[in-house]
């Protein structure tokens, strides 16, 4: 076996998507914060800071060792002991890309996946259930499901398996690039479990509830939309061809899904509001996600344009249906990434890098194995999340109490408020605007002595 | 001396201070307020759900005033921040007891 040396194009590009992905969380903390009223902005983001560091810490402990250490039965997930901590994994092995450089990478992809989830339980939850949700949420669903779809099975130079993988990948080979199934339809099959298990909001569908800052939330949609260029393009795990060919398809299947998404609000709401071209962004996104490999970039227009009309009439289903998934975490990501993991055995291009043909171009082999993977994910996520959720429900208590939901929680999960613009409350506008019980607590106290 | 107080249209303000600058008023006090009348809100489509606005977003104004120019007043608010559609608001006279200038402490008609 020749001795290589690392390839510093590959591993440029990698460590670079990686902090580009990094930067996708706290893009939807933006995205997320400005969709909801001004006194829940803080808690809206701190979930999503919250995911982030979590999900740094436990990646490294155990999570990359379940997802991507060798499966230890039938491509469920990887062996938690086999790189925990990472041990044994910064000496250079004269890979072309360093073992630690696909750490980093895959865990930028673990962060956003849970944090995506809040968008459902926007306003309602206690931070701490989440905090706990996302430690539990992680290990026994993303790090397993995320060896079923990315850890590929390796031969060496001889023929003989050197790691074996999870079975989406391997058994089922169903294409799913960047994470249609691992992290959108994952993180929306477990928002729409967690946004059954906490109920609706106060107020919820009397009340308006419209975004209280959508520069915000279009400042977010900029940054996932720059960050996933690192998600999707880096997915390559090489600066090759392939990367270069998903990154158009990223940009032109997302610029197209916003397109469809304002025209469906023209027709259907009679204006082509910012948050629908925000919204529209963000579908395409997700639905280029799994077949930007795998497509033309004009078969990525046509997803990418269809995905921003199915999901633009997809969030009004919760009206119609009557869960309050308050930011669309199912509309937007769980139907947008099971289109997008659809679609590849649909608009397939043989000439793509995936080398795959859909129904378009005569195969009707790829569709269902897309199918299989998406509907497993879907239905193992929504299990697993509903069953943690109703648990943490009811012992700790996951939905935060009627006053508190009402006060803001901002206030009381926090003891901050995001905007203190009133010329009367001196910096202290918590202590005016809460209850009299909240009043009566230590936190308040400690407010007015700092 | 009187207190006149009108609630209109956000978007009439600007026409509405003119016409009573160019009358001669001493000064006047706007707020922002919200409220509904007879026409009780609308409806708005917004991501595909219908929902009822029932406070719509107004401007009050408020004019003291010399018992004489009362009706001048009423009447040059009434004109000017009328559009014809519905929703352009209300005018009402109400009497003051008296009215003192923070600065001087002047009374009365002296203090308006």
């Amino acid at each position: 076996m020749t001795v290589m040396e690392v390839n510093s194009g590959d591993t440029a590009w990698i460590l670079t998507s990686a902090a580009l992905v990094l930067l996708m969380t706290p893009g939807l903390a933006l995205f997320y914060g400005g969709m909801v009223r001004a006194r829940t902005v803080l808690n809206m983001m701190m979930m999503s800071f919250g995911a982030l560091c979590l999900v740094a810490v436990t990646w490294v402990l155990y999570g990359y060792s379940i997802a991507f250490g060798n499966d230890v039965v039938g491509g469920l997930f990887g062996n938690p002991f086999e790189e925990l901590g990472l041990k044994g994994m910064m000496k250079d092995t004269g890979a072309g890309l360093p073992p630690m450089a696909f750490v980093a990478f895959q865990a930028v992809f673990a962060i956003i996946t849970v944090a995506l989830i809040s968008g459902a339980i926007a306003d309602r939850a206690k931070f701490g259930t989440w905090m706990v949700f996302a430690l539990i949420w992680s290990t026994v669903v993303y790090f397993p499901v995320a060896h079923w779809v990315f850890d590929f099975t390796m031969t060496d130079d001889n023929g003989t398996v050197s790691h074996v993988g999870g079975w989406i990948a391997n058994n089922l080979k169903a294409i799913d690039f960047a994470g249609g199934t691992a992290v959108h339809i994952n993180a929306g099959a477990a928002g729409l479990a967690l946004a059954l298990v906490l109920g609706k909001r106060i107020g919820w569908k009397r009340d308006p509830m419209r975004p209280h800052n959508l520069p915000l939330v279009m400042i977010g949609a900029g940054l996932l939309w720059f960050g996933w260029f690192g998600f999707n393009a880096g997915s390559a795990v090489a600066a090759d061809n392939t990367a270069a060919v998903v990154f158009v398809n990223t940009l032109t299947a997302t610029g197209a899904a916003a397109l469809g998404w304002l025209l469906i609000e023209r027709i259907r709401d009679k204006h082509a509001t910012s948050l629908g071209a925000a919204s529209g962004v963000v579908a395409g996104l997700v639905a280029i996600t799994p077949s930007c490999s795998s497509v033309s970039p004009l078969g990525a227009i046509i997803l990418g344009f269809l995905a921003g009309i199915f999901c633009a009439l997809a969030v009004g289903l919760k009206w119609k249906l009557g869960f309050d998934d308050s930011l669309d975490v199912v509309g937007v990501h769980l139907i947008g990434g099971f289109w997008g993991t659809i679609a590849v055995g649909i608009f397939a291009d043989a000439d793509a890098p995936a080398g795959v043909t859909g129904i378009l171009g005569g195969s009707f082999d790829q569709i269902w194995r897309q199918l299989v993977g998406a509907v497993a994910v879907l239905i193992y996520s929504f299990l697993l999340a509903y069953a943690i959720g109703w648990v943490l429900e009811r012992t700790m208590g996951f939905r935060v109490s009627r006053d508190d939901e009402l006060t803001g929680i901002d206030e009381t999960e926090h003891a901050e408020s995001a905007y203190d613009f009133g010329s009367i409350s001196g910096g202290l506008r918590a202590s005016f605007a809460r209850s009299p019980e909240v009043d009566a607590g230590v936190a308040h106290d400690q407010e007015v002595s700092a | 001396m009187k207190l006149v107080t009108a609630i209109i249209k956000p978007h009439m303000l600007d026409e509405v201070k003119s016409a009573l600058e160019a009358f001669g008023i001493e000064g006047m006090t706007v707020s922002e307020a919200s409220g509904f009348g007879r026409q009780r809100g609308h409806t708005e489509v917004y991501r595909g759900a219908e929902y009822t606005v029932d406070l719509v977003p107004k401007i009050r104004i408020e004019v003291l005033v010399d018992d004489a120019d009362a009706d001048d007043i009423t009447d040059v608010l009434v004109k000017s921040a009328r559009t014809g559609r519905i929703g352009d608001g209300k005018v009402w006279i109400s009497n003051v007891e008296d009215i003192v200038r923070v600065r001087t402490g002047e009374r009365g008609l002296d203090a308006i």
